[in-house]
């Protein structure tokens, strides 16, 4: 039906995570019919991401500056590390302003059924991070699903012996939850870290 | 579970009466139903296809989720990668295996309580006589001693008693006590006796000719084991 230019635009735009070729032509069809201002305003974008934005060499996280400006910050708490396991967890976290130290991003998680192992992750530079020493606490900020939580367990393994404290989220009802709609083992883990009032 | 298309994926699961299943389910990646499809979650499928080779698309309902207390527990966590790889990687596909099955709903309720690492053995062992490797561990396969059996051939699978080990016992495994026709204790040595035992046969055996070898998730597992287990036996002796 189309080929050339179009057919490649397509394809890459299908490419991308949570696209399928429809969603694709849409929004190719989209662009290309608002050339002048979303088209070229779009490929600015992309070439200056291309181009700025880079990785942070201390803690993973993406910025037009190596330290990143959360490293750079003065302000932030230097002794504790919160490890995340994206990107986007690292702006989940930042969104809520509840959290003022430094992070570490290890590029995924564990996953034994998809094939990700400890070497496709940053933890040799995170454990690398701790034993350079400074830091007193660290939060395990990672999913509470079965890849997150063994992550966890594998990184706790391995600061054992460390002089850190280490912590994880609280797991449990989340705010606005209504109990009845909450599955049971999300109750029961709510239940035993139960807080006093 | 396999991204596929615009949210959906391809994902696997370990049925009862078809065995290792696959099958597109829509919106997967969902966050609504990103939790259904956590390894160890128990849930319903209707598989529909047009032609039954075809891969077809599921509907899931979940009828339990993972057992209290195994995302906070290593070694369970550990027990539950390591069975979903072992099905994942050694079970052909659409082949019924009921046993297993239950073998495996059983295992995952008894996590609950003290002698789940037992039936983590047992399932294994049921693993090995489902792909066509079955163990006989009721009598000496050199005289056919009931009584003293201590030992498995690495060989062939069948258990070696006490005297007729002899000088041979270096080469062969440590039969576990809750193994022997008497039954024993489950105590932790003897699970780790276990875990080697069927980790011999899964390596020599089951993936012999399997490119990736035996997976990942269950070599961490033994080893994981093992280091709790040294971790206990240091803290008992106050090292």
């Amino acid at each position: 039906m189309f080929d050339g230019p179009l057919e490649t635009l397509v394809r890459q735009l299908a490419a991308l995570p949570g696209l399928g070729s429809r969603s694709a032509k849409r929004i190719a069809l989209h662009l290309l019919s608002a050339k002048g201002t979303k088209l070229d305003a779009l490929m600015r974008a992309l070439t200056e991401a291309a181009r700025e934005i880079v990785t942070c060499n201390t803690c993973g996280n993406l910025d037009s500056s190596d330290p990143c400006r959360v490293c750079q910050d003065k302000s932030r708490d230097k002794s504790i590390l919160c490890v995340v396991g994206g990107i986007a967890d690292l702006w989940a976290v930042e969104r809520t302003n509840s959290f003022k130290g430094q992070y570490h991003v290890l590029g995924g998680v564990l996953s034994a059924l998809d094939g990700v192992g400890p070497d496709q992750l940053t933890i040799d530079q995170l454990l690398t991070r701790l034993r350079a020493g400074g830091i007193r606490e660290v939060i395990l900020a990672l999913s509470a699903t079965v890849d997150g939580q063994t992550t966890a367990h594998y990184l706790m393994d391995h600061m054992q012996g460390m002089d850190i404290h280490v912590t994880r989220l609280a797991h449990g009802v989340p705010v606005g939850g209504a109990l009845e709609f909450l599955d049971d083992g999300t109750i029961a883990t709510a239940m035993k870290s139960r807080a006093s009032l | 579970m396999r991204p596929h298309g615009e949210g959906g994926a391809v994902v696997g699961l370990l049925t009862e009466k078809h065995g290792r299943h696959a099958g597109y389910v829509h919106g997967a990646q969902s966050t609504k139903k990103r939790g259904l499809l956590e390894a160890g979650t128990l849930v319903a499928v209707d598989w529909k296809s047009r032609v039954s080779d075809q891969l077809g698309s599921m509907t899931l309902e979940q009828e339990s989720g993972l057992p209290h207390g195994v995302l906070d527990d290593p070694l369970k966590l550990g027990a539950l990668l390591s069975a979903c790889s072992l099905c994942d990687a050694a079970l052909p596909e659409r082949e019924g295996h009921a046993g297993l099955f239950h073998g495996f709903k059983t295992m995952m309720e008894m996590m609950d309580g003290e002698i789940w690492m037992a039936a983590y053995i047992f399932w294994e062992i049921s693993l090995l006589k489902e792909l066509g490797f079955g163990l006989d561990l009721t009598k000496c396969a050199a005289g056919g001693d009931v009584t003293q059996l201590a030992y498995v051939s690495p060989k062939s699978g069948r258990a070696v008693s006490l005297h007729a080990a002899g000088p041979y016992k270096e080469r062969l495994l440590e039969l576990p006590a809750f193994l022997k026709p008497g039954g024993g204790a489950y105590e932790s040595e003897e699970i780790y006796k276990g875990l080697r035992m069927t980790g011999h046969f899964l390596e020599h055996w089951v993936f012999a000719h399997h490119t990736k070898g035996v997976p990942e998730a269950r070599l961490r597992f033994e080893a994981r084991y093992e280091k709790s287990l040294s971790d206990t036996t240091k803290a008992a002796s106050g090292l």
